[in-house]
């Protein structure tokens, strides 16, 4: 029954194993696209510009209440055409074709990006308003003030909060399997097809994914430890 | 833009709300039931009820839901006693597999947003209603889950929202609801713009009245807004 799973030409164990490696390739780069994503529309919502906060809530509430599926099909049928678009602004007249890992991050990543903002938008939040006022009291001002003293205590005050986004990521990126690139759900949709035996596939897949999410709670439960040092937590006091 | 088309389109997008209604309202109730189950199994203090409640919600929030369709899907119907079964008549419909994913997705996540309103109870009321002569089950009928209700729904609302958003699905497994309406006609219009606009806001609007529902319910539960 295993032998389904041999590594090499003659089974499909390698083949899963590259799709979880996709799979953890275009959850991290989508994750690192929504953090960027949610840091901007964050700092919009935070402005004092009506229309910034307005463009931010518009983006958060669409997301939020749109299917990942519709946002998917969107940029897997529209964002060729839209770059070409774009290119055509700049004088390049040619075809362009977006490949499926990078459609495919630019829509997660766009997905992952609204739980994002919220999350740092309550992070920045919480950090007390004193830190700010203390900060410019010093003549600290830009970098040394955002750079130095409010980011990292945002950063941590956000990292449980991001884990439980890239949680959401992870699971989002299987959608991305039908656009055609072949992650965990593609690839064991691919074996289940040739080998006519969908049960063992689907059944590698969850526990692919299972130990994914085993090994990243570990990796953000060991970080949540690191930049909390220093501070007493409420159990103990 | 083409607004004849997104005219056109609206109606046969239109056509497909009764089937997105139709399944997320049937699995919504059904996952209730398990909901409420679930989260008895995890609180009522036996190892061998709690375990294997722990591990299915862990099991079903750990893994993608598409991953678990195609698993009731395509992975279920391999075995021939499945085919013989009599649970058969139902495993070979889309529209059932898709009720029975959606059912246990969000009877996974439900269990824990009932969990967190049941372990909100304060114990002083328990302890109240069981010196006033209240037997459990009426302690739990009368006291628990009143307040139950009142803390989980906000939270509640929000799963709602989040079934209606995963419904989209069961049109991979050939369900014409309205993504599925709504992919086929931009791959025969290849206009994906003025599809998505017109299905999305077909699917903003019916969250938005589920919003609008939630918040009336909280207001006569007089749930207290957070600012």
């Amino acid at each position: 029954m295993f032998d389904v799973f041999a590594l090499g030409p003659t089974g499909w164990g390698d083949e899963m194993l590259m799709g979880a490696v996709m799979t953890v390739l275009v959850s991290s780069s989508s994750l690192l696209l929504g953090i960027t994503i949610g840091i901007v529309f964050a700092a919009c919502k935070l402005s004092n510009f009506f229309i910034l906060r307005v463009i931010a809530e518009v983006y958060t509430t669409i997301i939020r209440g749109i299917p990942e599926l519709l946002v998917i099909y969107l940029l897997f049928f529209g964002g060729s055409s839209a770059v070409m678009y774009l290119a055509k602004i700049f004088g390049y007249i040619g075809y362009i074709e977006l490949n499926a890992f990078t459609i495919g991050t630019i829509a997660v990543g766009a997905i992952s990006g609204a739980y994002s903002t919220e999350v740092i938008r309550g992070a920045v939040n919480s950090v007390p308003k004193g830190q700010f006022e203390v900060g410019k009291t010093l003549g600290l001002g830009g970098y040394s003030l955002y750079g130095r003293i409010i980011f990292p205590q945002v950063a941590r005050i956000a990292l449980p909060g991001i884990g439980n986004v890239w949680q959401i990521t992870l699971k989002d990126t299987a959608l991305i399997s039908v656009t055609g690139l072949v992650e965990i759900m593609r690839q064991s949709r691919i074996a289940a097809g040739s080998t006519h035996e969908p049960f063992i596939f689907y059944t590698a897949a969850i526990i692919l994914y299972l130990l994914i999410t085993r090994l990243s709670n570990i990796f953000f439960d060991s970080a949540e430890k690191k930049y909390s040092k220093g501070y007493v937590s409420k159990e103990a006091l | 833009m083409r607004l004849d088309l997104m005219y056109e389109s609206f109606f046969k997008i239109v056509e497909g709300i009764p089937l997105t209604l139709q399944v997320v309202s049937i699995s919504t109730i059904l996952g209730i039931v398990l909901a409420v189950a679930v989260a008895l199994m995890r609180i009522s203090g036996s190892k061998l009820m709690s375990l294997p409640a722990y591990y299915f919600v862990y099991l079903i929030r750990g893994t993608p839901l598409l991953l678990q369709l195609y698993f009731v899907y395509y992975g279920l119907s391999q075995f021939e006693f499945i085919r013989e079964s009599i649970l058969w008549p139902l495993l070979k419909e889309p529209f059932w597999c898709g009720i029975i994913t959606l059912t246990i997705s969000t009877g996974a996540y439900s269990s824990e947003i009932i969990r967190g309103g049941i372990l909100s109870v304060s114990k002083n009321y328990i302890e109240a209603s069981s010196a006033l002569g209240l037997s459990r089950a009426k302690t739990f009928m009368l006291v628990t889950l009143p307040i139950t209700v009142r803390q989980a729904l906000p939270a509640y609302g929000n799963e709602l929202i989040l079934m209606v958003k995963a419904s989209s699905l069961i049109s991979i497994v050939t369900l014409m609801e309205i993504t599925g309406i709504a992919r086929t006609i931009i791959s025969k219009t290849y206009a994906p713009v003025e599809i998505f606009l017109v299905a999305g806001s077909i699917y903003l609007a019916i969250n938005f009245i589920i919003v609008i529902f939630v918040n009336l319910a909280e207001r006569r539960l007089g749930i207290e807004k957070a600012t």
